[in-house]
């Protein structure tokens, strides 16, 4: 499923900071809202993990609470040196990974 | 720095390209950026509400990494080549793979009539009318995440062009009805639709600034009270029990007709889909 | 006759009298995040955990909120930390806590120096006007903080 959206420049130069954004549609239930039929507390369901990699290894990630809003937007830098490959883990407190990936040509 | 997008997962050649082309704002021109948006948000006077909009707001619109909308988009754009129904058709089975080019204008022309039928239809119904006629495929459910992501995503293949719908001729007695209905007094606040969008925009109920309530541009779109993407006839169920009125079910005629009228209110204005509102 | 309705006759007070709008929005945007009760003690609890001790200093880290949301369920929350990003000096984790939510640990961005800068962006839910806290903790063991306060409107169209 079409569920992530990641925004990483195709093309950099050797010690570049780049700005990397990125998207995914999730409820982020927080735990905390009530049905409004039955009254009963919907369980939470939240992604409670994001990971991002540059060529294998971890350089940012960010741990999650009920208080990140629906449809999470994290935007973070990297600092690129070679060509290579990103990739980006959100990490669903049900087990559930959702996973994106881009590359980059580096010069 | 090159701002040449590359995405995965929403990597789906041409259409996602697209999707990717608006994104191309560098944060610092963003103030810039929105001066010039909010110029094209106006035309003859009439304003979108995004001139009702915090900057905050307009800047997640403006930008399609930021604006939330956009996965709705993706998920139409996936759902455009996926074949459903009896007769083993997608979407792109008869309007082609390059939605962008077979589809773009369409989306500023509905509601219109249905010459069978001779009743008047939005774009729901039109896209629920293809499936079930030309791919023997169910109707997909009003409000549903299906619906909402394909209407989502032909509001967004005429993204900037002008909203032109017709209301003379034989759509005149559908466009006299919706009028009837935005001035009609409802609920136990007895108030019309025009007693805060014609005669109030600009002033506040507490903290909320009333907009022009031209929303034929800018849905379905991201309200950030929902978290969701929400169609047009989700808003004006909200704004009839707002004033204490039972509210209409969403894509009852007299809705449909209410839409035309607003969207004859929103006439000339660049569609924002997906637009983002409070 | 006149057939308008003068919004501008209508005040706050009778407008909330009126339709009971006030206690809608209320009541559902305390249904966003749980019960709108003064929840700075969670935040004091956390914080003493996370810190274990050390003393936060003022400065280095700056918290970038709206000073009026215009719907608490999705407020812009922007951390950028004042830092080389060295091998030998970065900042190694930025908290974000709510001092009126129900839970006051929002997020925790951890960086490393591939981070290029100690930033991040992301959005977040306010269930009321609050103070937010930004606890920023350095290579070196150091930990900054600041605050930022964002007004949680209600609307009168169900916030």
């Amino acid at each position: 499923m079409a569920k992530a959206r990641v925004k990483v420049p195709g093309k950099a130069k050797a010690g570049e900071v780049i700005l990397i954004k990125t998207l995914i549609r999730h409820k982020m239930e927080s735990g905390n809202r009530k049905d409004k039929k039955t009254g009963q507390k919907i369980p939470r369901h939240i992604i409670d993990k994001f990971t991002a990699k540059y060529n294998g290894e971890v350089f940012f990630s960010s741990d999650w609470e009920g208080g990140v809003s629906a449809n999470p937007y994290c935007s973070f830098n990297c600092k690129v040196d070679k060509s290579g490959a990103f990739e980006f883990i959100w990490h669903d407190e049900k087990g559930e990974e959702f996973k994106a990936e881009a590359k980059i040509e580096v010069s | 720095m090159t701002r040449k997008g590359n995405k995965s997962m929403g990597a789906m050649g041409g259409l996602a390209a697209l999707a990717g082309a608006a994104g191309l704002l560098l944060s610092g021109l963003l103030i810039a950026n929105q001066a010039a948006a909010k110029s094209k948000y106006e035309v003859d006077g009439r304003k979108s509400g995004y001139h009702y909009s915090n900057p905050e707001t307009n800047e997640m619109q403006d930008d399609d990494f930021l604006n939330p909308g956009m996965l709705w988009v993706q998920r139409g754009i996936a759902l455009w080549s996926k074949v459903d129904g009896a007769a083993g058709k997608s979407c792109a089975s008869c309007h082609g793979d390059d939605a962008r080019k077979t589809m773009r204008g369409v989306f500023t022309v509905y509601p219109k009539l249905n010459k069978k039928t001779g009743k008047l239809e939005n774009i729901e119904q039109r896209i629920n009318r293809c499936r079930v006629e030309n791919m023997k495929a169910k109707p997909w459910k009003w409000e549903s995440g299906e619906l909402l992501s394909m209407t989502t995503f032909i509001g967004f293949l005429s993204r900037g062009l002008p909203m032109n719908v017709k209301v003379d001729g034989e759509v005149k007695p559908f466009f006299e009805k919706g009028k009837a209905e935005y001035f009609k007094r409802r609920g136990q606040l007895d108030m019309a639709c025009k007693h805060c969008h014609i005669d109030n925009p600009g002033k506040r109920i507490r903290a909320d600034l009333l907009s022009e309530g031209r929303a034929g541009q800018a849905f379905p779109l991201y309200r950030l009270k929902w978290q969701k993407i929400g169609s047009l006839h989700r808003r004006f169920r909200g704004c009839n029990k707002q004033v204490r009125a039972k509210p209409y079910k969403p894509g009852a005629e007299e809705y449909v007709n209410l839409e035309l009228y607003v969207k004859w209110r929103s006439r000339g204005l660049p569609v924002e889909v997906p637009a983002v509102r409070r | 006759m006149s057939d308008k309705v003068k919004i501008e006759v209508i005040d706050r007070r009778h407008f909330l009298i009126m339709t009971g709008a006030g206690v809608t929005a209320a009541t559902m945007l305390a249904g966003l995040a749980g019960t709108a009760e003064a929840k700075a003690d969670l935040a004091a609890e956390y914080m003493s955990k996370v810190l274990a001790g050390a003393k936060p200093a003022e400065g280095k880290v700056k918290l970038t909120m709206p000073e009026i949301a215009e719907n608490g369920a999705t407020v812009p929350t922007k951390v950028s930390v004042d830092s080389p990003m060295t091998d030998k000096d970065y900042c190694q984790e930025v908290h974000i806590i709510s001092t009126k939510n129900p839970v006051a640990h929002i997020c925790t961005f951890h960086f490393t120096p591939k981070s290029g800068k100690a930033e991040a962006s992301i959005r977040v839910r306010m269930a009321t006007t609050q103070d937010v806290i930004a606890l920023a903790r350095m290579s070196d063991g150091k930990w900054y903080m600041t605050k930022t306060t964002v007004k949680v409107t209600i609307g009168g169209c169900g916030g």
